[in-house]
């Protein structure tokens, strides 16, 4: 496996000392990490799941609007900043890999630098029991 | 493919009788494919020495890893900056907002430097971005590392032979398992497999204690980061301005007891290799 840029590196290292819930996925929309807070809402520790390749990510989790018809997928802030470039947010109901579903606040931002995308990096929150 | 260390010191030149042996001057390292072209790796104060041996060479390819004074406060003092008959060419890391030449005509004007940049004929800036680019004979590979501001390491392979060159570095920054899994090292593409890595070992253990997140590594995290990436040479560089010949000589001696799978070599100011 080849090394990551710098730039995820860092972001990964800044994630695993945080409270918020962090998601960090690469250029090909690959799940790269999420941090310890981030397992409680996606109902998977890292350390079991490790990295998830973006082919694998629908089948192990789901999203719906809030009113829980389906979301296309150009809706999801993460999808939403890795295509505009610029930060993204929204609403959602998340189905967790333990089967429970929660409504989430996200927040995406691209992580871009030097004219180059190299991923993007999520907040994301449980906005109330849904 | 010749290496030549001209300085090895870190942060700020310390000549005295107590550094003679590893030399005050920052960093400034020579790479030579052939007799006419010549790579530099920094410009600190140990590239001024080095404008002699190069007196013969047309083209002089100058890799800076990033601004901080100590990697081109000799630039100056560079005499083939000032020699109409050698082209110079400057290469490092743009800012998101700024060129190199404009990054770098902060120092070299008024009333930091009394000679403006733009004023040399013969001097070309190159912005170089992450990636690799063919100079002098050699394939020289640049990546991004952890160091405050945007800062390179240089991956150079020529005649058959890799010089990793990563002088302000602290990989360990964060880190919670260390070296840990490659992937998320910092560094590790440009040392992977190295013939020669020349390398931040700017603390101790106990100094690093205080000044996590400076930018710099211990003797053990060049140690870690060489024993993951299977160099084969760790040349420690950027010694501490506080570190005097005694004291390095001490620390040699105990990586000396190490039981490392490469060959540990003290990076003394003058000092030269063959790869």
């Amino acid at each position: 496996m080849e090394q990551q840029p710098i730039e995820l590196i860092l972001l990964r290292q800044w994630a695993s000392y945080l409270d918020i819930p962090v998601w960090l996925m690469d250029v090909h929309g690959d799940l790269l990490f999420y941090n310890e807070p981030a397992e409680a809402i996606l109902g998977l520790r890292f350390e079991e799941a490790g990295r998830i390749n973006a082919s694998q990510l629908s089948e192990i989790f789901g999203t719906t609007r809030l009113d829980g018809s389906p979301m296309p997928a150009e809706e999801l802030p993460i999808v939403a900043a890795m295509h505009t470039g610029r930060p993204a947010h929204g609403e959602l109901r998340f189905g967790a890999a333990d089967g429970v579903w929660r409504r989430i606040k996200v927040t995406a931002f691209p992580v871009d630098a030097m004219g180059r995308r190299h991923g993007v990096v999520a907040m994301f929150w449980e906005s109330e029991a849904g | 493919m010749r290496v030549k260390l001209w300085g090895t010191r870190g942060s700020l030149a310390a000549s005295g009788p107590d550094t003679v042996a590893y030399g005050g001057d920052t960093s400034a390292v020579e790479l030579r494919i052939d007799d006419d072209t010549a790579l530099v790796l920094d410009a600190g104060s140990g590239i001024r020495r080095l404008s002699d041996e190069l007196a013969h060479c047309r083209r002089i390819d100058v890799l800076l890893t990033h601004l901080h004074m100590d990697h081109i406060q000799g630039l100056g003092f560079f005499a083939p900056l000032l020699d109409p008959d050698v082209e110079v060419h400057l290469w490092g890391p743009a800012s998101p907002r700024f060129t190199l030449e404009h990054r770098l005509s902060r120092y070299l004007s008024p009333p930091l430097f009394p000679v403006r940049l733009r004023d040399t004929d013969n001097v070309y800036v190159h912005d170089l971005d992450p990636g690799t680019v063919e100079l002098g004979g050699a394939t020289v590979q640049a990546d991004f590392v952890v160091h405050p501001g945007l800062t390179y390491g240089y991956r150079i392979t020529a005649d058959g032979g890799t010089v990793a060159y990563v002088p302000d570095h602290e990989p360990a920054l964060g880190a919670v398992d260390f070296p840990g899994d490659p992937e998320w090292v910092s560094g590790f593409d440009l040392v992977n497999g190295a013939d020669l890595l020349i390398h931040d070992a700017q603390y101790t253990e106990e100094e690093y204690e205080t000044r996590r997140g400076w930018g710099h590594s211990t003797f053990r995290h060049a140690a870690a980061l060489a024993t993951l990436a299977g160099a084969s040479r760790l040349v420690s560089f950027h010694h501490d301005p506080a570190h005097d010949d005694a004291m390095l000589d001490a620390v040699a001696a105990a990586i000396e007891e190490w039981d490392v799978p490469f060959e540990f070599v003290p990076g003394k100011a003058g000092i030269g290799f063959d790869l």
